[in-house]
């Protein structure tokens, strides 16, 4: 590994005017994603910006009807949360799917969504409750937020601070592992407020993507039956050693079906 | 640049230089030489190398020293008493045979402490799926999710 440096901040303010001073630094959550991509030569920062300090960052508050939830609250933290399990039961069990024990307790839901991996769960949640990211400067609506292949909204020198979800009436999340990593070789989030509905995939794309023909089958009657004889075509889908883009297309709606039948239950 | 750290490792203190590219796993080995911490992939997927940070298991092939600063670090060398008999999940892995090579029973181990403490491991499903973070080629996993069992109840006696 080249020579690196590094800050521990203690407070918001200092963290973002490390990153604006050290373009070539990274923000540091958990790690459980850099740290291996460090390793494999994949990016070789001139410095490491730990938020690990930064209590601001943590926990878990109910304020009305949604749940805010701390940038450095790690994966277990969420899904062992009190407020989690009892308003959004999705999104707990999402979190205690992540990767295995050890990453859950490491990982956090900050460090995932700033990375925008292809095959997290989170981003699946995040676009699928139509959450809001708030950064050190501003709100950021999940619509806009994920961009592309590991690209996001942020700013270079830009923090997330909390992840804002509104709850739901119903909402289910279930996703295809691979089975050595966990990750999501696809995963849908579905959920019901009024008469929206929301369908973000995970896993199948460049990055999480909602899924409008499946939305608007859904608002007709939300019932796994509503989905008869939908396909989805495997155009810009991913292909890799674990699934074609059709396997992944394919995918899709068997899933969709199984998360609206898991809300409905 | 060296960065000044402090931490404790199995009840100790350690004060060090480290460089800030330093992981947990090459500090405990090659700098404190508490060898019982392997390293097997170095991709954070074997979990050969878990240990408990603040109680909770973690890869340490995946955490950098620098995170760990002021922490609590336990190895598998820090959890046997000190008169020198075996912690009760050792005990229950030699009794149930938990293991043959041997060389992600030091990982398995940690990891199935931290699942006792802070998990539900009631049943067989429960035990392997929190498991899923240790990876064993030669076991098969039946004997070890049997000394999970046997050793749960111990260890729960012991904390009351």
């Amino acid at each position: 590994m080249p020579s690196l440096s590094y800050h521990r901040p203690s407070s918001i303010t200092e963290a973002v005017q490390m990153a604006h001073d050290d373009p070539d630094a990274k923000l540091l959550a958990g790690g459980q994603s850099i740290i291996p991509s460090l390793k494999l030569g994949l990016l070789a920062p001139s410095a490491f910006i730990d938020l690990g300090g930064l209590a601001d960052l943590r926990g878990v508050r109910l304020a009305g009807r949604s749940l805010r939830i701390g940038a450095m609250s790690s994966h277990a933290e969420v899904a062992n949360s009190a407020d989690v399990r009892k308003h959004l039961p999705a999104l707990a069990h999402l979190a205690s799917g992540i990767g295995d024990r050890q990453v859950r307790n490491r990982g956090t839901i900050g460090g995932s969504l700033a990375n925008n991996d292809p095959a997290a769960d989170y981003p699946g949640a995040v676009l699928g409750l139509g959450a809001e990211l708030r950064t050190d400067r501003r709100a950021i609506p999940a619509d806009s937020f994920f961009q592309g292949l590991f690209a996001t909204a942020l700013g270079p020198d830009e923090i997330i601070t909390a992840v804002e979800f509104p709850l739901p009436e119903r909402a289910a999340y279930v996703k295809f592992p691979q089975p050595a990593s966990r990750f999501a070789l696809v995963g849908v989030f579905v959920s019901l407020t009024g008469k929206s509905v929301r369908v973000a995939v995970t896993g199948a794309g460049a990055c999480v993507f909602r899924v409008p023909e499946l939305e608007q089958a859904l608002a007709r009657g939300f019932s796994p039956e509503s989905l008869a004889g939908i396909t989805m075509p495997a155009d810009a889908l991913n292909t890799d050693l674990h699934g074609s883009a059709e396997y992944r297309a394919h995918l899709i709606p068997v899933l969709t079906r199984r998360a609206v039948a898991q809300a409905l239950a | 640049m060296p960065l000044q750290i402090q931490l404790r490792v199995n009840g100790s203190a350690v004060t060090t230089e480290i460089t800030p590219d330093t992981l947990l796993a090459t500090f405990l080995r090659e700098h404190l030489h508490l060898t019982g911490t392997h390293v097997g992939c170095d991709t954070a997927s074997c979990g050969a190398c878990t240990v408990l940070l603040d109680g909770l298991a973690v890869k340490s092939c995946n955490v950098l020293v620098a995170q760990v600063q002021n922490c609590d670090i336990t190895t598998i060398e820090g959890i046997t008493p000190a008169d020198g008999s075996l912690h009760p999940m050792q005990a229950a892995f030699k009794a149930c045979h938990g293991l043959q090579c041997g060389f992600c029973t030091p990982g398995m181990i940690m990891s199935a402490i931290d699942l006792v403490m802070h998990h539900d491991h009631s049943s067989d499903a429960e035990i392997r799926a929190g498991l899923t973070g240790n990876l064993c080629r030669c076991t098969g996993y039946h004997n070890i999710v049997r000394a999970v069992m046997q050793a749960a109840p111990i260890m729960r006696s012991a904390k009351s």
